[in-house]
């Protein structure tokens, strides 16, 4: 009976699971499959391979493969230092890269959009200096430096996670044993540090590969996303067949992605956060 | 094993009814639920119509009438009335979608001008499903010092590359087409591919000009001038050339689009007589006046219209004049297929580099 009890406790999150992922996912899986009048097809799932479609998807794995690169670029060598500082002050600045993630991002999308529109803020100070002037917004790469903004602490903190996790003495054992700063960090910092490396890949590519919101803001309806192409589907065109049947094809993309990662990790990346 | 799987049943059962019966529950009450544009009715003018009838209003609120048609037919939420323009509404009643109003309980409806139910005519052909609330037409507005004047009475100077970064275009299948079929010298409403097409190209061939395709956010970006141009709707113009004078707003001479919003009861609603009651609300003179402050679009009220200052009432951007009505079109509902193909067009368009 105890027993009992304690997996009821379980019982609101399987309602959860069964009300807002079972169900939508099997909704998606039905949508995909029909046509507006119910019979099978497979035209939706098809489709992808319209020209307008794939040029959005490679459009969209560009774009993600890229918001990913710059991330870890920035994130290995931040945890890096953020590890060797003292104890105290590294508290102090991870909770200073979490603070921006205490506002909507929608809002912090938007505060970019006047930041860096032609008369904003940026190019006013730009023109006061005599320097040339940007012209990023409503191009791609506003859209890869809002993500990389929007993303960036989800692959700081699982890198910074692991790294922390290192025990000094490994290392200081290496370094007795001969090994230089260069062969450190190659056999033992980045090794140890994999998993942590593939969650923040999965953490940033999955969102950036999916996302249409920052690309609608920031791209000013030039930038089409698959994502602002699903969205289209079902909010302007009412063609839910066709919508459902992209977010499966990129459902399995985000899967492909996913497994190849966590194939990488040893312990998967999920372990870690 | 069975008991528990039977408590877990009931656990479900009982928070999946509770979720349903919170979803439902709002029919019963003394409510009315009310899908409109964003930023299309003065919030305090609610809040007095709630404290006059006691009857509590929910406002939901879309972005184009495509949204609109989305959140009505995916049908989580009954609406109690709804307010759209002309072609969204004509495809409605054609769906039988929408129910006939009753006037009697409507009485201030004759506060509005006739001109407008004979131009909602063409929609709603006997005037029987809709009430106008705001018009205008589409047109473009611009910045004084960034543009020449002389060109912006043709659509043309859209694709001027002089102006290459610094137009805004309409981010909306339906407007957008319109600038191109209007200079090709088209119908709006046509579904002839070759036209289609046409129309298409030019579309293309000013994508690189083109800053951003933007629908609501265009008059902010025009405000604080961060293009030269905008396709907009009259209405927009108007609000804002009160916050930056230098700001101008031309309909060009090959025509244009003139749309009407008109509120209807929808099939789906739950609380017909408050749905009515709210709009005789509307056409009352303090309330419509309130609504036309907040909007700031033509209203077809006319004991509103007359009490106007002479200049707002003569302020042509707000209220087109006859003529440039009658050289615009109202737009028509297209068929599943020409909506497709329009839609197709639109996206190889916003895909296009």
């Amino acid at each position: 009976m105890r027993n009992v009890k304690r997996q009821l406790l379980a019982g609101p999150y399987l309602l959860w699971m069964a009300g807002f992922i079972l169900l939508p996912v099997v909704m998606i899986l039905y949508y995909a499959f029909t046509t507006t009048s119910g019979h099978f097809t497979l035209l939706n799932i098809s489709s992808i391979f319209a020209s307008i479609h794939l040029k959005s998807l490679f459009l969209s794995l560009k774009l993600a493969v890229i918001c990913t690169g710059v991330c870890l670029a920035l994130s290995y060598p931040l945890a890096m230092i953020l590890n060797n500082m003292k104890e105290k002050s590294q508290g102090f600045i991870v909770f200073i890269f979490i603070l921006p993630m205490w506002m909507n991002f929608m809002l912090r999308i938007l505060a970019w959009k006047l930041l860096l529109s032609n008369n904003g803020v940026i190019n006013t100070i730009l023109e006061g200096l005599g320097l040339p002037v940007l012209d990023v917004l409503n191009t791609p790469a506003a859209v890869v430096f809002c993500m990389v903004y929007d993303f960036l602490p989800f692959m700081i903190l699982p890198i910074y996670n692991a790294m922390s996790r290192i025990q000094q003495d490994i290392i200081e054992a290496a370094g007795d044993l001969g090994a230089g700063s260069v062969t450190i960090f190659f056999k033992i910092i980045v090794p140890l540090t994999m998993p942590g490396v593939v969650s923040g890949i999965i953490m940033v590519f999955v969102p950036a590969l999916t996302s249409f919101a920052i690309s609608d803001l920031l791209g000013g309806g030039k930038v089409l996303l698959i994502g602002n192409v699903i969205e289209q589907a079902f909010m302007q065109e009412y063609n839910w067949n066709l919508g459902s049947g992209l977010s499966l094809v990129l459902m399995i993309f985000v899967i492909a992605s996913m497994a190849l990662m966590s194939s990488k990790g040893e312990e998967g990346g999920a372990g870690v956060w | 094993m069975k008991r528990k799987k039977a408590i877990c049943c009931l656990f479900a059962g009982l928070v999946f009814s509770g979720l349903l019966a919170g979803c439902g529950s709002k029919n019963s009450e003394n409510t009315l639920t009310v899908l409109n544009y964003g930023k299309y009715l003065d919030p305090d003018a609610i809040e007095m119509f709630e404290e006059e009838t006691g009857i509590t209003v929910e406002l939901e609120e879309y972005i184009t009438p495509e949204n609109m048609y989305t959140k009505y037919r995916a049908g989580a939420i009954d609406y109690d009335l709804i307010c759209t323009s002309d072609y969204m509404i004509e495809k409605l009643i054609q769906e039988g979608e929408v129910l006939e109003l009753d006037y009697s309980n409507i009485p201030l409806s004759e506060n509005l001008d006739s001109t407008y139910f004979d131009f909602s005519k063409s929609f709603d052909p006997e005037n029987k499903y809709s009430i106008p609330y705001f018009f205008g037409t589409v047109g473009i507005l611009y910045h004084k010092d960034m543009v020449d004047e002389s060109k912006v009475n043709s659509w043309k100077i859209l694709w001027d590359k002089e102006y290459s970064g610094q137009i805004i275009m309409a981010d909306s299948v339906r407007d957008s087409f319109m600038v191109a079929l209007k200079i090709l010298g088209y119908s709006l409403n046509t579904t002839d591919d070759e036209q289609l097409k046409e129309a298409q190209d030019l579309l293309l061939e000013q994508k690189p000009l083109v800053y951003s395709y933007l629908v609501d956010e265009a008059q902010d970006e025009m405000i604080s001038e961060n293009a030269a141009m905008a396709v907009v709707y009259s209405g927009e113009a108007g609000y804002a050339l009160e916050f930056n004078d230098k700001l101008a707003f031309s309909v060009p001479e090959e025509g244009s689009n003139m749309w009407i919003d008109s509120w209807f009861i929808p099939k789906s609603a739950k609380q017909k007589e408050n749905a009515e009651k709210f709009l005789n609300f509307l056409c009352r003179e303090d309330v419509s006046m309130m609504n036309f402050d907040y909007v700031y679009y033509a209203t077809p009220n006319q004991k509103t219209k007359n009490s106007l200052d002479a200049d707002l009432q003569e302020n042509t951007t707000i209220f087109p004049p006859t003529e440039t009505l009658n050289n615009c079109e109202v737009l028509k509902p297209l068929d599943d297929k020409a909506t497709m193909k329009l839609n197709l067009l639109w996206k190889e368009i916003k895909a296009a580099d």
